[in-house]
């Protein structure tokens, strides 16, 4: 006969009030297999715990239920007390009379029946437990963040200085993200590569750090602690150890009209380059779809169409047959840190979005988007920081920025609020003023979010000492007339139409995840939401962690962020990842699946279903060495405890530990019985 | 092709070439217009002005009729009828209850199946025909595309096209040969039902209309919504200062009429306010030019022709000239 302990937990009021604790713990006395039951106001408080303490030693128990709330409050307390008793955690259970009771009825004589069966329920499903043993599995003490934004940079860097190995993969030619392209940065205006420049430099330098630049990640295999990870590294066309960055073979490139992504196509680079001045590494790429050579070459052309670069370079760095080639790493932790792209109006649409026609962006040259006002504002831009038109060059004496384009709009856009477009226009009209002095900068905005330390104080900074006119309402068209642009729009806090003149107008578009994150996404069988931003494990207790273990996130690609807030999550998620390489082992949860392999038929149903990829082929042979089947394995560090595979198997041969048939057949029998 | 059709009031009465331009390029294209028996009022604006319920009951009384008399497709010309019957029937699908209660109105079986299209649906679907027929008939017409506010919108209703920047009516007009000028008010108010009640708020926006379409090149306007046109027809001559030449306004139906080589005595061309003359000799003048290039170049291919065959005669034999 089972010798259970019943704790029944008033939790204060929250369940005492609905349920009668003292009659469910009289009550659950008299169950055959219940050796003790008691109440008590607080259960999960020092004397609480002592009682269960005193009880499992007294009464010699074999098992204990704490009547109380969900286990995802408490089950952690609670075992944690019974092993220091010395009885194995996992004979000890939560029966949730709070959540699933007492918090969602009102009529106390009901609730105190219904507290019961739940009771009853879960004694007849401990009955069943068995003692499980924690697994521990080996870490590799090397970590990988992907891309190399503020957000992976300063991610590395303190992982870095933790004494651990990290592997940086960053796809573009040079490290830095869309920070290096800003101008100054909110709210104190400072520079933005004055301050990131070093940080690049320090990656770059640090004797923990392999950085991988111009490679992605192709395929992710293994589990927390024990990642197989493959690297492509893209044919950058210069062999990067002879290579010393003098600079010649873009001096050398005949075509120097390629769109420069840096400068977001308000400048020109040539076909050969380094991104910007600052890169790290610099070391040039040859952009294959502009090179001549190239070119040439997938026209079927035998000669070389052209090869200056390769004659301009004294070190004979530049290779035309360099090909992608492959890089494995074994990884402990995973950091995604891959940033944002800004909502492209009128180009790329996101599927299933309309967008935002009646801007005219991309017909009308002088509309432009947030980003290129801070390559045209950086010293460092296409125009050495004079801020002009593109269609003419000429100074903009009235500007016009419009807020929330894309974002907070369901019927058009996407529902959520980017977060820093407040701010940065906010910097924009300041910037604007600072350099256009006779200007006047306006700007459209449905509300202004300036929640941060100095936040508030900066935007009224820009209305207040740098003459920023805000209007309160959307723009409902614009339009080309003559070199003017005719800003048609509604000011909804005087109900007045208003019709306005502008040189210039910039669009303060939508922050999106990047594209090919849903890819990425599926590669670490990581969860993203609809607009393919990933998710945190919890967000509110767990917002650097994925559900994946050992999956973590940093900046913008969980959520649009801001620099002070990305590198903030870049350094949580770099304790998250030092704390559990502190470990030689890691532990889990007993609670997997697990195999019969004498019924196992080897059908795969549970490898089809399983969210995580934890299930593997093993393979059975006789003594011989004959095969005789090949069944389903679950590989514990990877399984989640889901119990899919169990619903799934046809022959009843997959089972989760903690949670099996006979376990739950039991707590159901002991309601409908 | 068969298609259920909903004229409305106006086609009846202020915008009869509205319907008797369609009906003729209809018949030209081989598309048959079933006009629903007994049909009623859509509402309008003062309709849903004055109940949301009345402004889908009435407008759910006229589908209910088209499903009745077996018609999968209706087609309302008019713009605020269209902007009706499609909102109600979208209503309808959205809202369970309100479904109930106007099926409890109609008193009749209601299964909400007809599909409501508006001319530009229709004419964009025989893009192929119109540009067979009519042979680049207009080539070298300039002309300006205006949707106004109703047809287009709102986007989740009405997804034909793009609210903001649709194409639709261009393409329509690039088929009859005609050039669609890229100008800047396609989808602005021209003041619509406020003809009456604010006629100089309908003359200034009537005006800024006119002006943009003028500035970028247009010899005519198209519309395809009778408010839209009689407000930009009817009040141009309030619109114009002396001196600037009138801006004929076409119904699309017209167009795509003259594109098909039709007569504008037969498409009610004589009922518009601002002079459709200069127009239609514009047009007469396109097609005989069209006409004439035509006939150039298939003088020249059967001179090429000849010389070749001449060539073939004189090839040596065995070469296969049969």
């Amino acid at each position: 006969m089972a010798r259970i302990g019943v704790f029944v937990c008033h939790c204060g009021e929250n369940i005492g009030r609905t349920v009668d604790c003292a009659r469910v713990a009289n009550e659950l006395r008299d169950l055959p297999g219940v050796a003790h039951s008691v109440d008590y106001k607080y259960m999960c408080s020092d004397p609480g715990q002592s009682i269960v303490k005193q009880a499992i030693r007294e009464k010699n128990l074999d098992g204990v239920i704490v009547a109380a709330c969900s286990p995802h409050m408490h089950e952690k307390t609670f075992r944690r007390a019974v092993a220091s008793e010395g009885l194995n955690p996992f004979l000890a259970e939560m029966a949730n009379i709070r959540e699933h009771c007492s918090w969602i009825h009102e009529d106390r004589e009901k609730a105190t029946d219904k507290a019961i069966e739940v009771c009853r329920s879960i004694v007849e499903k401990v009955k069943h437990n068995v003692p499980l043993e924690t697994i521990r599995i080996p870490v590799t003490k090397r970590a990988l963040v992907i891309g190399a934004g503020i957000a992976g940079i300063q991610a590395a860097l303190d992982i870095a200085d933790g004494g651990v190995e990290v592997v940086v993969v960053e796809k573009d030619p040079s490290i830095g993200g869309h920070m290096s392209q800003l101008s100054e940065t909110f709210p104190t205006l400072d520079c933005s590569q004055c301050i990131l420049t070093p940080r690049m430099v320090e990656l770059y330098q640090h004797p923990n750090v392999k950085l991988i630049t111009y490679a992605e990640v192709e395929e992710v295999s293994g589990y927390i602690g024990n990642f197989k990870v493959k690297i492509r590294q893209k044919a950058r066309s210069v062999d990067a150890d002879k290579c010393n960055g003098c600079g010649a073979c873009a001096k050398a490139c005949p075509n120097k009209k390629v769109p420069s992504e840096f400068d977001t196509g308000l400048g020109t680079r040539t076909a050969i380059y380094v991104p910007f001045p600052q890169a790290v590494p610099n070391i040039p790429v040859i952009d294959r779809a502009a090179c001549a050579l190239f070119r040439g070459r997938a026209k079927g052309l035998k000669k070389e169409a052209c090869a200056k670069c390769r004659e301009a370079c004294s070190r004979e760095a530049i290779d035309y047959d360099q090909q992608d080639t492959f890089i494995m790493q074994d990884i402990g932790a995973i950091v995604v840190a891959t940033g944002y792209q800004l909502y492209s109006i009128g180009k790329d649409q996101p599927a299933g979005l309309t967008g935002y026609g009646e801007y005219g962006y991309g017909t009308i040259p002088d509309v432009i988007d947030g980003m290129q006002f801070e390559r045209l504002a950086s010293a460092s831009g296409p125009t050495g920081g004079r801020i002009v038109r593109p269609s003419d060059g000429k100074e903009p004496k009235r500007i016009v920025f419009l807020q929330c384009i894309g974002s907070r709009d369901p019927a058009k856009g996407i529902e959520y609020c980017s977060k820093i477009c407040c701010m940065y226009v906010a910097k924009h009209t300041m910037l604007y003023k600072h350099k256009v002095h006779d200007g006047q900068a306006t700007v459209f905005y449905m509300d202004i979010r300036a929640a941060g330390k100095g936040y508030e104080e900066f935007t009224r900074r820009a209305i207040e000492e740098d003459g920023a006119r805000y209007i309160r309402g959307r723009v409902s068209r614009l339009y080309r007339d003559g070199e003017v642009i005719k800003v048609q729009a509604f000011d909804t806090l005087s109900g007045e139409p208003i019709l306005m003149d502008a040189d210039m107008v910039v669009l303060a578009t939508a922050m999106r995840p990047q594209p090919g994150i849903q890819l990425l996404a599926q590669t670490l069988s990581a969860s993203y939401d609809q607009h393919g931003f990933f998710n945190e494990a919890h967000p509110k207790l767990r917002p650097v962690e994925t559900n994946t273990a050992g999956i973590f996130l940093a900046g913008a690609c969980q959520s649009p962020r801001d620099i002070p807030d990305s590198v903030a999550m870049a350094s949580a998620t770099a304790a998250k990842v030092l704390g559990m390489f502190s470990k030689d082992q890691l532990e889990r949860e007993p609670t997997v699946a697990r195999v019969d392999v004498s019924l196992c038929a080897g059908c795969f149903h549970c490898e089809r279903v399983c969210p995580y990829g934890a299930i593997t082929h093993l393979e059975i042979r006789d003594r011989k060495g004959n095969l005789v089947k090949v069944v389903a394995d679950v590989n514990p560090g990877v399984c989640q405890g889901c119990g899919t595979c169990q619903a799934t198997c046809p022959s009843k041969s997959v089972e989760l530990s903690g949670f099996t048939d006979e376990q739950i057949y039991a707590a159901i029998n002991a309601l409908v019985l | 092709m068969r298609i259920g059709y909903y004229p409305g009031c106006s086609l009846h009465a202020t915008s009869r070439e509205f319907d008797e331009s369609l009906r003729a390029t209809a018949v030209a294209l081989d598309v048959e217009l079933a006009e629903i028996d007994d049909w009623s009022c859509c509402g309008a604006t003062s309709g849903h002005a004055t109940s949301h319920l009345l402004s889908v009951a009435l407008p759910a009384r006229n589908l209910a009729l088209a499903e009745e008399q077996g018609m999968q497709e209706v087609l309302a010309p008019c713009a605020a009828c269209y902007n009706r019957l499609a909102s109600a029937s979208h209503s309808l699908r959205e809202d369970a209850g309100l479904e109930i209660k106007i099926k409890e109105i109609l008193a009749r079986p209601f299964a909400n199946t007809v599909r409501v299209r508006n001319v530009m649906e229709l004419y964009r679907s025989l893009i192929p025909q119109i540009t067979e027929k009519s042979a680049g008939r207009l080539k070298g017409m300039k002309v300006a595309c205006y949707y106004g506010c109703l047809l287009v919108r709102p986007p989740g209703v009405l997804a034909f096209d793009d609210a903001e920047q649709p194409t639709s009516m261009d393409e329509i007009c690039r088929a009859t040969g005609a050039t669609s000028v890229d100008w800047n008010l396609k989808v602005e108010c021209c003041g619509g039902a406020f003809s009456l009640s604010r006629t100089a708020s309908v003359i200034r926006l009537g005006r800024a209309i006119l002006e943009d379409a003028r500035k970028a090149g247009a010899e005519a306007l198209i519309v395809a919504c009778p408010m839209c046109h009689s407000n930009l027809d009817f009040r141009q001559s309030a619109m114009t200062q002396s001196g600037e030449t009138p801006m004929p306004v076409l119904f699309l139906s017209e167009l795509v009429g003259m594109g098909l080589g039709l007569s504008a005595r037969d498409m009610g061309m004589k009922r518009h306010f601002v002079n459709t003359g200069p127009i239609e000799k514009r047009a007469t003048e396109t097609a005989a030019q069209v006409a004439a290039e035509a006939a150039a170049k298939a003088a020249k291919a059967a001179e090429t022709a000849a010389k070749a065959t001449a060539q073939a005669g004189t090839a040596p034999a065995g070469k296969g000239v049969a």
